[in-house]
């Protein structure tokens, strides 16, 4: 117990104090997650449209693959980027295993379905609000994607954190593809998993309420942005 | 904006099933430059999917909804449809207005003059810059109406626009048709309230378990009314739709 208020303490007075080695760590998870999540939104979002406004062959077994895939092992997405970018793999001419976009590509994997899947129920939801008035005024399908973007954007706002969340928290892709490399690739749940198991507990433990200082401030801005959009009039 | 009429609208031999059951069957209409129908019935006769299906949202299972005789469809955009519960975009009255002009192919200051002078010839001025979802839905039906509005459509249809409206409300929707109504545009409006029917009706278009039962202008239709289910209806003996079907009559008094 003396250990761990020990620990605590210094753990803080990092944060406090502003230290490098950690504020490093912190910015390259913020980095690699924040891209992963852009990107995933780039594909995930009409993606998730496409499922809810189209009917085409295979529509039913890609809900449901994409519905399956929102429960992928990270350390699965992690092997198989691993296979896919490692020298012998097709992709290995790129260089780009052991790297930060090693690590984004592995964690836009795991949020894509993510975004998709909740994304897709938002769509439907929207379609059945919307849809009739938005073809009445004679807009199509694919135009009116703008349209229930921005009418559906603090629940579309919600999913986009979802997948934020998901992708800071995991360790077991990153930490495949990334190789948790001093200065390069080490990010806050990989650093948190080897200071522990070296018994740097102060570092471990700063990282850890760093983590959990950001879901609460995700979640808080979240619920901001929420209250803002009921008093405009929901 | 009048280059040459899209009517008459006519429906031939319209049948229409969902969900396994016949919701429309052998519709035969004709709807007139200028006239005010009033599609009546009691709930559930199939007056809002027969409207949606002269809009152009759904298509006939068999049969043909013709615009002066031809497949038009939607794609003229002169014609535009107010739906029973209004759907109100989260933004101002005025950009709610603005956004009924986006897919019409107008420049945006052709877009911007035409909404400033809906908003005033529908008197909603003073609502332009509140938020269209705070407001009461009386309000946004008048709101609804003046985005179809916008569009100078020759054709307005009107689902049950004063369904769920206090009298007052349901006069200020009333007043608006009239003046849109009276500035040429052919009105097709459903309705289940027979005094609503009797104050705005020119023509009427009674239908029952999805057939139209009769067909009449309006003095002749309230004065003396064809068929036994319009005078029921009009008696105020409610007939529930699919009472045909079943052993005797249901008879429920509205």
């Amino acid at each position: 117990m003396q250990q761990f208020s020990e620990a605590f303490v210094s753990a803080l007075n990092m944060i406090i104090g502003g230290d490098p080695g950690l504020g490093e760590v912190v910015l390259l998870s913020l980095e690699v997650s924040g891209s992963a999540v852009a990107l995933a939104l780039l594909f995930g979002l009409p993606l998730g449209a496409a499922l809810a406004l189209y009917r085409f062959p295979g529509r039913g077994f890609a809900i449901i693959s994409v519905n399956a895939l929102m429960g992928l092992p990270p350390v699965v997405i992690g092997l198989v980027v691993y296979l896919l970018l490692s020298r012998a793999g097709p992709f290995g001419v790129f260089g780009l295993l052991y790297s930060p976009g090693a690590m984004i590509i592995a964690q836009f994997l795991l949020v894509l379905p993510i975004i998709a899947a909740l994304s897709r129920q938002h769509f439907v939801d929207l379609w059945e609000e919307y849809g009739d008035q938005l073809r009445s005024l004679g807009s199509s399908r694919i135009r009116a994607l703008p349209t229930l973007l921005w009418e559906g954007r603090v629940n579309l706002l919600t999913v986009s954190l979802a997948g934020f969340g998901r992708a800071i928290a995991e360790v077991g892709a990153v930490m495949i593809v990334g190789g948790n490399i001093d200065h390069y690739t080490r990010i806050m749940t990989t650093a948190i998993t080897l200071e522990t198991s070296k018994g740097n507990l102060s570092l471990a433990l700063g990282l850890g309420i760093v983590l959990i200082l950001l879901s609460f401030a995700i979640n808080a801005a979240l619920s901001i942005a929420r209250v803002a959009t009921i008093r405009q009039g929901s | 904006m009048n280059i040459s009429s899209i009517l008459p609208l006519s429906a031939k031999n319209v049948s229409l099933s969902r969900d396994g059951r016949l919701v429309l069957r052998q519709i035969n209409l004709d709807i007139f430059p200028s006239k005010r129908t009033i599609i009546l019935g009691p709930n559930g006769a199939g007056k809002t999917t027969l409207l949606r299906l002269l809009h152009g949202l759904v298509v006939p299972d068999t049969g043909e909804v013709l615009w002066l005789g031809s497949h038009a469809g939607m794609q003229y955009r002169r014609q535009a449809m107010v739906f029973q519960r209004p759907v109100m975009l989260r933004r101002s009255v005025y950009s709610n207005v603005m956004y009924g002009l986006k897919f019409s192919g107008l420049r945006r200051s052709q877009r911007e003059a035409r909404t400033a002078e809906v908003l005033r010839e529908t008197g909603l001025e003073s609502l332009a810059k509140r938020s269209a979802r705070k407001l009461s839905v009386g309000e946004q039906q008048r709101v609804a109406i003046a985005r179809a509005w916008a569009l100078g459509p020759e054709v307005l249809f009107l689902d049950e626009p004063t369904a769920s409206l206090d009298p007052s409300a349901t006069k200020a929707i009333e007043r608006l048709v009239d003046f849109i109504s009276n500035a040429g545009t052919t009105i097709v409006l459903t309705t289940q309230d027979l005094a609503q029917a009797r104050r705005l009706a020119e023509r009427v278009i009674f239908i029952y378990n999805g057939q139209v039962v009769e067909v009449a202008d309006a003095d002749s239709f309230f004065l003396s009314p064809q068929s036994p289910e319009a005078r029921a209806f009009l008696s105020g003996e409610l007939l529930w739709p699919g009472a045909a079907g079943m052993k005797g009559p249901r008879l429920c008094v509205g």
